[in-house]
C-alpha cells in the first residue's frame, strides 16, 4: 500500500504522469477502476440499446400478429420473409432479449459499472485491490458480448430456447434451428460472461474488506458499498454453478454424455440418451438463476438507498435494519430457487418447502420499502432527476414485488406459472426496478463520472415518460396472465379463447413502442452531455460520501494528496449543530458532537 | 431508402429534442451555469405536482384495468373441485396485495408532494426508530405466515393424490406439436411405454409394450374426454423436449418431462356444456365473436375467408417454450355425464384393434 501511495503522489501536479499514459493504456486496456467502470457503462448501454429494439420488435408482432412490418423488413431481413416475422425469429429475439436485459444490461452494465466506480471511490482506496484482474474482467466482458452478437448472424438462427435454455430444446439442433451453432454461441459467451462476473466479484469482495480507508469501519460504510459487496458474495456463490450447468449441457451436446437427457424420439428416431433429467438442470440453472436477480436488484437498492438520502437531505431511515434485510435477502436469495420448478414434476413436499423461504423474502423486503418510504417523510426533497428514478424504483419495486406474494406461492403457481403474469411481475419488480436504480445512478453520478452535468430538463421527460409507459405496459400483462395467457406464444390468435385479449396487447405495444422511443432523449443527452454539459463542480449534490472529496478532473489514484481519513458515518445530512445540512465523512466530530449511534 | 428515412428521422428527433431544450433552458433564469443539472426550488415544484398526479395515474390505471379487463377469468369460475380453494387464496391474496398497494404508494407519492424542498427549509434528522422498525417487520410476518398456512395447506391437499377415490387413469404424452391421450381401458392400469418401442409403421405411436397385457385395452385418441365429479390422475410423458400440460379452466398444470413421468390429480366440477351456459361465459363468449366478426370483415374485404365463430371448450394449451409451433399446441378437453362419456369410449379404438 504505501508503496503504492508514494507513486501517486506524482501525479500531484496537473500534466506530469510519472508513466506515460498512451492512448491504449488510458482509454483501451485501461487498468483504472473509474475508466473500466465507464467501460462498463457505455458497452452496457449499447448492449440494452440491443435488447430493447429486440422487445419493441416482439411487442409489435404480439399486437398485430403476422402483419407485414417494414422495421422487420429492414433488420431481420431472411427471418421476415416479405416483413412479416418468422416464428423461430420470434422465439430467438424473446430469448436473447431476456439474455442481454439480465446478464449484459443489469449484472454487468449496472453492477460493472457501479462497483468499479464507487467501491474504490467510497470506501477511500487509491483503485481496486487488483486493477489487472478488473482490466481483465471487463475485457472478458466485452469479449462475451461479442460472441453474443455473433451468435445472432449464424445460418440457423440465435439461441431461441428461452433465457432458461432448458434442455431438451436447447440441446437438440433437430428440435430448433436455434439449438445449433447459435446455442453453442450462447453458452460460450455466457461461460466467458460468468469468468469475468467472477473476477470482478472476487476483486470487489476483496477491495471491500482490506482496502477501507482510516476510520471507516463496516458500519459507516454507504448502503451502496453493502449491496455491491453482498451483491459480489452472491456472484461468487451461485454463478459456478450456472457454469458447471452450462459445462454440462456442452458435454451433452457435444460428447454424447447424458446429464439431462433420456429416451428422447425425435423426428422419427431414437436417440441413445439415457438416464438424464432435465430437471436436474433447472436446479442448476436456478440455483444461479433466482440469486441473479438479486444480484440484478440489490445493488440498484444500494445506489437508490445512496441517492435518496442526499437528495432527502435525511439520513437513510434505519440503517441497521437496511444492511440487516440486504443480508436476509442475501441469505434467502440462495434457498427459493425451486420456486421456479412448482411445476417442473419435483416433488410437491420440496414445493412446500420453497413455498415457505420464499415469501419469507417479503419480510425484508418490506422493511427497505417502509424505511425508503420512511426517509422521505419530513426531507427536504431535491428532485434532481436521480431522485425522480429512485422514487420510481420505491413504487415499482412495491407493485412487482406484491405479485411475488400470490407467485410464490405454490398453489396459486400452479395457475399464473408462465403466463404474462409473471412476465408483468418480473419485468416490474426487477427489471424496471433495476433499470430505475441504473438511471438514478447515471444521473447522480455522471458528473464524477465525466465532469460534466447531464440536462436536468431532457432528466424530467425522460423519467415522467418512462415512468407511465413502465406502468402502462406492466401493469394490464398482470391481466392477461390472470386469463390464462401463456408467454412466449409467437401469436395468440391460434386461440380465439384470447382474442378478447387483444386489444389489451395492443394498448402495451403502443405503451412500450413510447417508452422504447423516450430513451432516445436519455441516449441522446447521455452522449452530449460528455462534450457539452455543464462542467460540474467538485460536488454538485452536496453529499457526504468520500467520492465528492475528489478533484472533478480523473486522476489515478483518486485523491491527489494523501487519502482522506473519515470521521463519521456517511448519512450526517441535516443534523442538528451544524450550519450545513450535510456533514462529510472525512469531516471530524466537533468537540461535544456524538458519533449516532447507529 | 428505409435506412435513410430511418436516418432522417432519428435526425429530426435530435434537432427537436435540441430544441426543446433551449426553450427548457430559456424558461428557466439561472445565472450561474455551473449548477443548470441541479434542481432549483420551481423543479421541486413541478415534480412534486407531477408526483400526486402519478399517484392518481396508478390509481386509474389499476381502476381502468379492474374495470375493462378484469372480469378476472380465472378467479371465479374454477372447473374442478379443488379449483375454487385456489380461487379463494387469490382472492385473498389479492384483497392484501392491494391493499398494501394502495396504502404505500399513497405515502410514497404524498410525501413526495408533500416535502418537496425548498431553499432555507431544514430537513428532520431522524435515522432510526426500533418501534417502527417492529411495527413494520412484525405486520408482515403476521400477514405472511398467514398467507403461508393457508398456501401450503392448500397446495398439499392438491397435490396429494387420493389413491383411495379410484381415480380414472389418463396418460397425457406430448409431442412437438400436439398432445396425444391415453385411456388406461377397463383394467384402469395403463401398459408399460418407452420411447425406443414406437413403431411408427405400425402406428405405436406412443412407444407402448406391445406385449403388457395391461396395454391391450388402453386407448389412444386425440381428444380428452372427462367425467363431471369424478377423479382423474393424469400421467404425463414427454417424448422429445419440455412441455407443459396447462389447463388453466380447471386450475392444472405440470410439466412433461422426457425420461419420467410427471403426475397430476383432480376432479372436474362442471360439465362443458354447463360451462357454456353459465351467464359469464355467453358474455365472454359473445363478446370474443363479435370481435372474431369484426375481423371476419376485415378478411373478407380483402379477399380471404372468414374466421369460424368460437365456441367454448376447455383446453389444454403447451405452457413450456417447446420450439415453433409452441404457440399451437392444443387439445380439446370435454367433460360430460359418465353416460357421455360411456357412450364415446365404446366407440374408440382399444390398442390392440389400432395396431397395424
Amino acid at each position: 500500500m504505501s508503496t503504492h501511495a508514494v507513486d501517486i503522489h506524482a501525479h500531484d501536479d496537473d500534466h506530469g504522469h510519472h508513466h506515460k499514459e498512451t492512448f491504449v493504456t488510458k482509454y483501451i486496456f485501461s487498468q483504472d477502476h473509474k475508466m473500466i467502470a465507464k467501460q462498463y457503462l457505455i458497452t452496457g448501454t449499447l448492449m440494452g440499446i440491443i435488447g430493447v429494439l429486440m422487445s419493441i420488435m416482439f411487442r409489435i408482432q404480439i399486437a398485430w400478429p403476422e402483419e407485414p412490418n417494414v422495421l422487420f423488413e429492414a433488420l431481420l431481413g431472411k427471418w421476415a420473409p416479405g416483413g412479416v416475422m418468422d416464428a423461430d425469429i420470434y422465439l430467438a429475439l424473446v430469448t436473447i432479449h431476456g439474455t442481454i436485459m439480465v446478464f449484459f444490461v443489469l449484472t454487468a452494465g449496472l453492477s460493472g459499472t457501479f462497483s468499479n466506480l464507487l467501491i474504490p471511490l467510497q470506501i477511500g482506496a487509491r483503485d481496486m485491490a487488483s486493477g489487472f484482474l478488473n482490466m481483465v474482467s471487463y475485457w472478458l466482458f466485452f469479449l462475451s458480448s461479442i460472441i453474443m452478437l455473433i451468435s445472432l448472424f449464424v445460418e440457423a438462427g440465435p439461441a431461441a430456447a428461452g433465457w432458461t435454455i432448458y434442455p431438451p430444446l436447447s440441446a437438440l439442433p433437430m428440435a430448433q434451428g436455434g439449438s445449433g451453432m447459435g446455442m453453442t454461441l450462447w453458452l460460450i459467451s455466457m461461460a466467458i460472461f460468468i469468468a469475468s462476473s467472477l473476477l470482478g466479484s472476487l476483486n470487489y469482495i476483496v477491495t471491500v474488506i482490506n482496502m477501507r480507508t482510516k476510520g471507516m469501519s463496516m458500519t459507516r460504510l454507504p448502503l451502496t458499498i453493502w449491496a455491491f459487496f453482498v451483491t459480489a458474495i452472491i456472484g461468487v456463490v451461485s454463478f459456478p454453478v450456472l457454469f458447471a450447468a452450462a459445462l454440462l449441457l456442452i458435454m451433452d451436446r457435444s460428447f454424447g454424455t447424458s446429464f439431462f437427457l433420456s429416451d428422447i424420439f425425435i423426428q422419427g428416431e431414437v436417440l441413445h440418451y439415457q438416464g438424464g433429467s432435465p430437471v436436474l438442470f433447472e436446479h442448476l440453472f436456478w440455483f444461479l438463476g433466482h440469486p441473479e436477480v438479486y444480484i440484478v436488484i440489490l445493488p440498484a437498492m444500494g445506489l437508490v438507498s445512496e441517492i435518496m438520502a442526499s437528495n432527502a437531505r435525511k439520513p437513510i431511515f434505519g440503517y441497521r435494519a437496511m444492511v440487516a434485510s440486504i443480508l436476509a435477502i442475501a441469505f434467502l436469495s440462495t434457498i427459493v430457487w425451486g420456486h421456479h420448478m412448482f411445476v417442473s414434476g419435483m416433488n410437491p413436499f420440496l414445493g412446500s418447502v420453497f413455498t415457505f423461504t420464499t415469501l419469507l423474502i417479503a419480510i425484508p423486503s418490506a422493511v427497505k420499502a417502509f424505511n425508503w418510504i420512511t426517509t422521505l417523510w419530513k426531507g427536504n426533497l431535491q428532485m434532481n432527476p436521480a431522485m425522480l428514478f429512485s422514487i420510481g424504483f420505491v413504487s415499482t419495486f412495491i407493485t412487482g414485488g406484491l405479485t411475488g406474494i400470490i407467485l410464490g406461492d405454490s398453489a396459486l403457481d400452479i395457475n399464473v406459472h408462465d403466463t404474462y403474469f409473471v412476465i408483468a411481475h418480473f419485468h416490474l419488480v426487477m427489471g424496471i426496478s433495476a433499470i430505475y436504480g441504473m438511471f438514478a445512478g447515471v444521473y447522480h453520478w455522471y458528473p464524477k463520472m465525466f465532469g460534466r452535468m447531464l440536462n436536468k430538463n431532457l432528466g424530467y421527460i425522460h423519467f415522467w415518460v418512462t415512468a407511465i409507459c413502465a406502468y402502462g405496459v406492466f401493469f394490464p400483462m398482470h391481466f392477461i396472465g390472470m386469463a390464462g395467457l401463456p408467454r412466449r406464444y409467437y401469436t395468440n390468435s391460434a386461440f380465439p379463447l384470447f382474442d378478447d385479449l387483444a386489444d389489451v396487447n395492443i394498448v402495451i405495444t403502443i405503451f412500450a413502442i413510447i417508452g422504447g422511443i423516450v430513451q432516445i432523449v436519455y441516449l441522446y443527452n447521455f452522449f452530449s452531455s460528455m462534450f457539452m454539459g455543464a462542467k460540474a463542480v467538485q460536488n454538485p449534490w452536496r453529499s457526504t460520501t468520500l467520492e465528492w472529496t475528489t478533484p472533478v478532473k480523473h486522476i489515478h489514484g483518486n485523491w491527489p494528496g494523501a487519502i482522506p481519513h473519515v470521521y463519521r458515518w456517511s448519512y450526517d445530512y441535516s443534523k442538528p449543530g451544524h450550519d450545513d445540512d450535510f456533514v462529510p465523512q472525512n469531516v471530524p466530530l466537533k468537540e461535544g458532537e456524538e458519533e449516532l449511534q447507529h | 431508402m428505409t435506412a435513410l428515412l430511418t436516418i432522417i428521422i432519428v435526425l429530426f428527433i435530435a434537432v427537436a429534442i435540441w430544441q426543446m431544450v433551449k426553450i427548457f433552458d430559456l424558461a428557466q433564469v439561472s445565472t450561474d451555469t455551473s449548477h443548470s443539472g441541479i434542481a432549483t426550488d420551481y423543479d421541486n415544484k413541478i415534480n412534486g405536482y407531477l408526483m400526486m398526479g402519478f399517484l392518481v395515474f396508478i390509481y386509474a390505471i389499476t381502476i381502468i384495468s379492474f374495470v375493462k379487463w378484469g372480469d378476472l377469468p380465472l378467479v371465479s369460475n374454477a372447473a374442478s373441485e379443488h379449483g375454487s380453494e385456489i380461487d379463494n387464496l387469490m382472492l385473498i391474496s389479492m384483497a392484501v396485495i392491494f391493499t398494501v398497494q394502495i396504502i404505500t404508494q399513497f405515502l410514497l407519492h404524498w410525501f413526495a408532494f408533500k416535502y418537496r424542498g425548498e431553499k432555507g427549509k431544514k430537513a428532520l434528522f431522524f435515522a432510526d426508530n426500533n418501534t417502527l422498525e417492529a411495527i413494520w417487520t412484525i405486520i408482515p410476518v403476521i400477514v405472511l405466515a398467514g398467507l403461508i398456512i393457508y398456501g401450503l395447506f392448500t397446495w398439499t391437499s392438491i397435490m396429494n393424490v387420493d389413491e383411495d377415490a379410484d381415480p380414472m387413469i389418463v396418460e397425457i404424452y406430448g409431442q412437438q406439436f400436439n398432445w396425444t391421450a391415453r385411456y388406461a381401458g377397463q383394467d384402469n392400469v395403463l401398459g408399460m411405454a418407452n420411447v425406443r418401442l414406437i413403431d411408427i409403421d405400425k402406428a405405436n405411436v406412443l412407444g407402448i409394450d406391445e406385449a403388457d397385457p395391461n396395454a391391450q385395452d388402453d386407448i389412444v385418441v386425440k381428444e380428452l374426454h372427462l367425467v363431471v365429479g369424478k377423479p382423474v390422475l393424469f400421467e404425463i410423458r414427454s417424448q422429445d423436449v419440455l412441455h407443459s400440460v396447462y389447463m388453466p379452466h380447471f386450475r392444472a398444470q405440470m410439466n412433461s418431462v422426457p425420461g419420467m413421468i410427471t403426475k397430476f390429480g383432480f376432479t372436474p366440477s362442471i360439465t362443458t356444456k354447463e360451462m357454456r351456459e353459465t351467464p359469464d361465459m355467453i358474455d365472454k363468449v359473445n363478446n370474443i365473436n363479435n370481435i372474431r366478426a369484426e375481423k371476419s370483415k376485415e378478411l373478407m374485404a380483402k379477399g380471404e375467408g372468414a374466421l369460424d365463430p368460437y365456441e367454448f371448450h376447455f383446453l389444454l394449451l403447451c405452457n413450456k417454450i417447446c420450439g415453433k409451433s409452441h404457440y399451437n399446441m392444443q387439445m380439446n378437453i370435454i367433460v360430460e355425464t359418465q353416460e357421455e362419456y360411456d357412450a364415446w369410449i365404446k366407440e374408440q379404438k382399444t390398442f390392440k384393434e389400432s395396431l397395424k
